[in-house]
């Protein structure tokens, strides 16, 4: 499904440049529950960045579902986040003026689905986070759990290759942090390739392989065996 | 299409402190510029109906009485014309076109057991032209030449005249009493004076005749030609006066013995305010248009400013940059649009509104011999300008949404959505 080659990443600003990706080597097949972990700066957020599309990258290669992601168009761009990813953010991003029902409904939008259609559509993935009866209440009235759900569904909508969450339960207590990883796990499970960018144990420990990243590259990753992680392999050579 | 309509219009719907405020700034600006605008046409056109109610370029002679002592005359000699003055600005003043001697005097004009004490004028034909005196169709015709050559005893009667002695009869026709003098009414005037009383019209011919038997008479108007500037003017009053000072024997330097009323020379002076006020009016006019300009713009900019993260997370979701640039356009001109149209109703409301009661005002007065003068006459706009500032308008909306917008689209995702 991701296929990533020697990727290089770096952020000029006036006075200095940062290289924050240093030749990552990484291949996720279809159907796998990943999570990348490692300490603040170590390139985490910006591999997902590019993995997502929202960002571009200097050197290497990056294939999504067979196609090269490479100095795409904006408008390109927006077509393969619209077809082949869901979004899920540590802020919710949930549009604050548009109700649960139109935040989730609003990828079909953009997708050109009618309204009526995607509406019950929408509905229906709302039913499935057990919010129906919360569609017509605002981001404002919802709790933090019930507004990521809601983010998502509205993830899930378009019928995405691949779910990236960037710290999806980074403003979220213990409890609704369970909550919220059953269900990302439960949408894995139908077979979603699930990509989480975490730096909570408990949130890594529940996908099946971890991957570290330190001073932007792999130190080493992990995969579950018999529900446990054990280290196999350091990737950097 | 009918969907993203929808989607214009929920988000305008939700977010209506920011609409409202975008949309007022829209109509406020419109609104005043109209009103504005409505004001110095309405000024424009009451000055302008002033003028309009005789010939602008008419010039008045009157005898006076002489203030200097000349060719051995004393001062102190009481001046008259003649026909023969007449003749001669007919034949050499090059610029005079319509001319009419008046004689003016006063009878008691009677028809049966009504009468009544008017001014009567003993006036040439062209006076109908000169003081532009207005006779319906069907209300009968003025003095003509022939009424001229056999001085007939025919009448032309103010409509107030008229309506005082014959009641609810028709005039035309009838025979009413001038003095001692039997005379047929062949005319009904419906202009009202601007000043003084209701008058009789006769023909000059049959006035010398019958109320005049000294012919001397002190009143002279006629028209000219060619003269559109104040220098024009004063020289050509110059000229006038020095050619009567030598008919009539006086000094031309002396002011009293006759007195010349230049409407053209006033008319000149005026129009030159006028171009004044148009001018002050039009930069007004422009400045307000430019301020809406700017409220727009100022309000657009920080619209966009604050939906920079919702444009990052429509990114996220796979909007594409044109499907938000479209978005936020059109809602710019549905916004400038309806409230644009809505400033400029309320003020070519306002407008009409105004000269709607101004003209019920007038209607409602009596007819009166009060002078019917206004400064301030039908204060309303040409459509045109009003949908051209509407246009405007719109145009600097959309502009003004599109340039912070464009650059909100070109903004990374993730960057747009890390703005709280």
């Amino acid at each position: 499904m991701i296929h990533i080659r020697q990727l290089h990443k770096s952020y000029h600003t006036e006075s200095l440049s940062l290289h924050v990706l240093k030749g990552i080597n990484l291949d996720i097949e279809a159907g796998e529950y990943v999570s990348v972990t490692g300490a603040s700066g170590s390139g985490k957020s910006t591999l997902l960045n590019i993995l997502g599309i929202l960002d571009s990258y200097d050197q290497g290669d990056y294939h999504l579902n067979g196609s090269l992601i490479k100095n795409l168009s904006e408008k390109e761009a927006a077509v393969y986040r619209n077809e082949m990813i869901g979004f899920v953010f540590q802020s919710f991003n949930l549009i604050n003026f548009k109700n649960a029902l139109e935040n989730v409904a609003l990828p079909l939008y953009y997708k050109k689905v009618s309204r009526k259609k995607r509406n019950i559509i929408a509905m229906e993935h709302l039913d499935k986070m057990g919010l129906r009866d919360w569609s017509k209440h605002l981001p404002s009235e919802l709790s933090g759990g019930q507004k990521q759900r809601v983010a998502i569904a509205r993830a899930m909508i378009a019928n995405p290759k691949v779910i990236l969450a960037d710290e999806p339960t980074g403003a979220l207590d213990s409890t609704t942090t369970l909550e919220v990883m059953d269900v990302l796990t439960n949408l894995n499970r139908e077979g979603i390739t699930t990509i989480i960018v975490t730096h909570e144990q408990s949130v890594s420990d529940a996908t099946n392989r971890i991957i570290h990243l330190k001073d932007g590259m792999i130190e080493y990753e992990t995969r579950k065996n018999n529900g446990v992680h054990a280290t196999i392999q350091p990737v950097n050579f | 299409m009918r969907d993203q309509f929808q989607e214009i219009f929920d988000t305008l719907k939700k977010n209506k402190l920011r609409t409202t405020l975008t949309g007022l700034s829209v109509s406020w600006g419109i609104f005043i510029l109209i009103v504005l605008l409505g004001a110095g046409n309405g000024l424009k056109n009451g000055v302008m109906q002033n003028f309009s109610s005789r010939a602008v370029n008419s010039i008045n002679l009157w005898s006076g009485t002489t203030s200097m002592p000349h060719n051995g005359l004393k001062s102190g000699r009481q001046l008259a014309f003649t026909e023969n003055e007449v003749d001669a600005i007919n034949n050499q003043v090059e610029e005079s076109r319509l001319i009419t001697a008046r004689y003016n005097t006063s009878q008691t004009i009677s028809y049966e057991s009504e009468y009544g004490s008017y001014g009567l004028r003993g006036v040439m034909p062209n006076y109908l032209d000169i003081e532009k005196l207005l006779i319906h169709p069907g209300d009968g015709r003025f003095i003509n030449e022939l009424d001229m050559k056999e001085k007939n005893k025919v009448i032309v009667l103010d409509q107030k005249i008229a309506e005082v002695l014959f009641k609810n009869e028709q005039p035309l026709g009838k025979q009413v009493k001038v003095g001692q003098v039997m005379f047929k009414v062949v005319g009904i005037n419906a202009k009202k004076e601007q000043y003084g009383g209701s008058n009789a019209y006769i023909p000059f011919s049959t006035a010398q005749a019958i109320y005049n038997p000294r012919r001397k008479f002190w009143q002279i108007t006629f028209t000219v030609d060619g003269l559109t500037t104040k220098t024009e003017n004063d020289r050509f009053n110059e000229s006038l006066r020095g050619m009567m000072g030598q008919r009539l024997n006086f000094n031309p330097e002396d002011q009293q013995a006759l007195y010349i009323y230049n409407a053209q020379s006033e008319y000149v002076e005026t129009i030159k305010i006028f171009g004044g006020i148009t001018f002050f009016v039009t930069i007004i006019g422009i400045l307000t248009l430019i301020a809406g300009i700017v409220g727009v713009s100022n309000i657009m900019l920080v619209s966009v400013k604050e939906r920079t993260r919702e444009i990052g997370i429509r990114k996220a979701i796979g909007a594409t940059p044109l499907s938000i640039l479209k978005t936020i356009i059109m809602e710019s001109i549905f916004i400038t649009t309806i409230f644009g149209y809505m400033g400029m109703l309320m003020g070519i409301g306002l407008t009409e509104l105004v000269n709607f009661f101004m003209v019920q005002t007038a209607n409602g007065k009596p007819v009166t011999d009060e002078p019917q003068m206004s400064i301030f006459t039908n204060p309303t706009v040409d459509i045109g300008y009003a949908i051209f500032a509407t246009v405007v308008l719109i145009f600097a909306g959309v502009i003004a949404g599109y340039l912070p917008a464009r650059k909100a689209v070109r903004v990374q995702p993730i960057e747009a959505m890390r703005q709280e």
